[in-house]
């Protein structure tokens, strides 16, 4: 505890121990719940469901904050935390880019053959007229 | 009805399609147009394509919202794919492509819809690949001896050009001196594949790349271009950001496993 003396001051460690296991658990079950209710696709809730239990970690373990950081080299723990928590950011967003990028192929692909079959369709009504005007001649 | 399908029985060069084109196809060569509101010009350019060639047309209306697909349609001289949105060219263009693999044309072109380009110009192109020497044929807007021929644009444009032609050495071992042209002619082979891989946004010097690298025959030709009768020019105008794109997307086709 007195380690760690320099930043934590006189606050209640334990207070904002909570608080971050409350809110962990309450992400994660409100991603549950997202998926349940088939807001967002199994496929696509992975990482977030990953991140939801990387936060409940640390936020139950805490030592395992400190031992990260002294693993990276960062003196101040919190700001390992919020490295941490920018890369999974960039994670997350890099998948974003790349389901767009998907999508936005697949939409392109639908919209050329809608087009091209709108085409065909008015085609085939048009000769399927034709046809059917001719034997009243 | 009978008369007309047997004229339109598979010619010999299109054997390998047991498909019917349900009288779409007239001739074994497309012309494509890919138009975004160009509703000013596109009538004109479909009777003068029409008078021109004994082809048939495609009008590519990339959601126009002047008409230009109801215009094109009232000149029923061509056939008329109307985009439920926007796609830009790439995505116009490759409707076309898809469209003449699905009808078994031999030959397409590709022509802008502004007009710029001649149609007399056509046959020049269409003579290598007819003659099977090349896959595709760039209608090029430079001259093998004067520089530039009718053609003035602005120095990002000019410098854009160049980095593209040697992008073009560097990346298919070819010169390739007017790689924004959208003047070309593609043989069955090459509409196929593309048909299937095409860039979307700015297409055109992408295409080279895709193309060359996946083993098709490319070459330039001079063609005179009109200059522009109106209208705006709905790309390459953009500058540094289009020719970062383009740079980019040539590089990374190259780098792709073929055809992905």
């Amino acid at each position: 505890m007195d380690q760690r003396a320099p930043y934590a001051l006189d606050v209640n460690i334990f207070k904002m121990q909570y608080i971050a296991i409350i809110g962990s658990v309450v992400l994660l079950v409100f991603i549950l719940n997202l998926i349940r209710r088939k807001r967002i696709k199994e496929e696509y809730s992975l990482l977030w469901l990953f991140l939801s239990f990387v936060f409940i970690l640390f936020s139950v373990w805490r030592e395992g904050l400190d031992y990260i950081s002294r693993l990276m080299g960062v003196a101040y723990p919190p700001a390992a935390l919020f490295l941490i928590l920018l890369m999974a950011i960039f994670m997350i967003l890099i998948q974003f880019s790349i389901i767009i990028s998907r999508q936005t192929e697949n939409n392109k692909n639908l919209t050329q053959e809608h087009g091209l079959l709108k085409f065909e369709h008015e085609n085939l009504k048009k000769r399927v007229e034709e046809l059917e005007a001719k034997p009243k001649e | 009805m009978e008369t007309k399908l047997r004229a339109l029985k598979p010619t010999k060069s299109s054997r390998q399609h047991q498909l019917q084109s349900h009288g779409v196809r007239t001739s074994d060569t497309l012309v494509i147009i890919p138009a975004y509101n160009e509703a000013w010009n596109i009538t004109h350019l479909i009777k003068e394509l029409k008078s021109k060639g004994k082809w048939d047309i495609l009008v590519v209306d990339d959601a126009s919202t002047d008409g230009t697909g109801r215009l094109a349609e009232k000149t029923n001289m061509a056939h008329v794919i109307r985009l439920p949105h926007n796609l830009g060219i790439g995505g116009s263009v490759q409707t076309g492509f898809k469209f003449a693999n699905m009808h078994g044309y031999d030959y397409v072109i590709q022509v802008d819809g502004d007009g710029q380009h001649e149609v007399d110009q056509i046959d020049r192109l269409l003579k290598l690949v007819k003659l099977n020497k090349s896959d595709m044929v760039i209608g090029s807007r430079f001259n093998k001896h004067k520089r530039k021929a009718n053609f003035r644009s602005s120095v990002t444009r000019r410098i854009g050009i160049k980095i593209f032609e040697w992008l073009s050495i560097l990346l298919i071992k070819q010169r390739i001196k007017d790689s924004t042209s959208g003047f070309r002619a593609y043989n069955r082979e090459a509409v196929k594949f593309l048909s299937r891989y095409y860039p979307v946004d700015y297409p055109e010097p992408e295409a080279i790349v895709l193309i060359g690298k996946n083993g098709f025959r490319i070459s330039e030709v001079f063609t005179r271009m009109n200059p522009r009768k109106g209208g705006k020019s709905s790309l390459r105008k953009r500058g540094l950001f289009y020719m970062l794109k383009v740079s980019l997307g040539m590089i990374m086709t190259y780098l792709r496993p073929k055809s992905l």
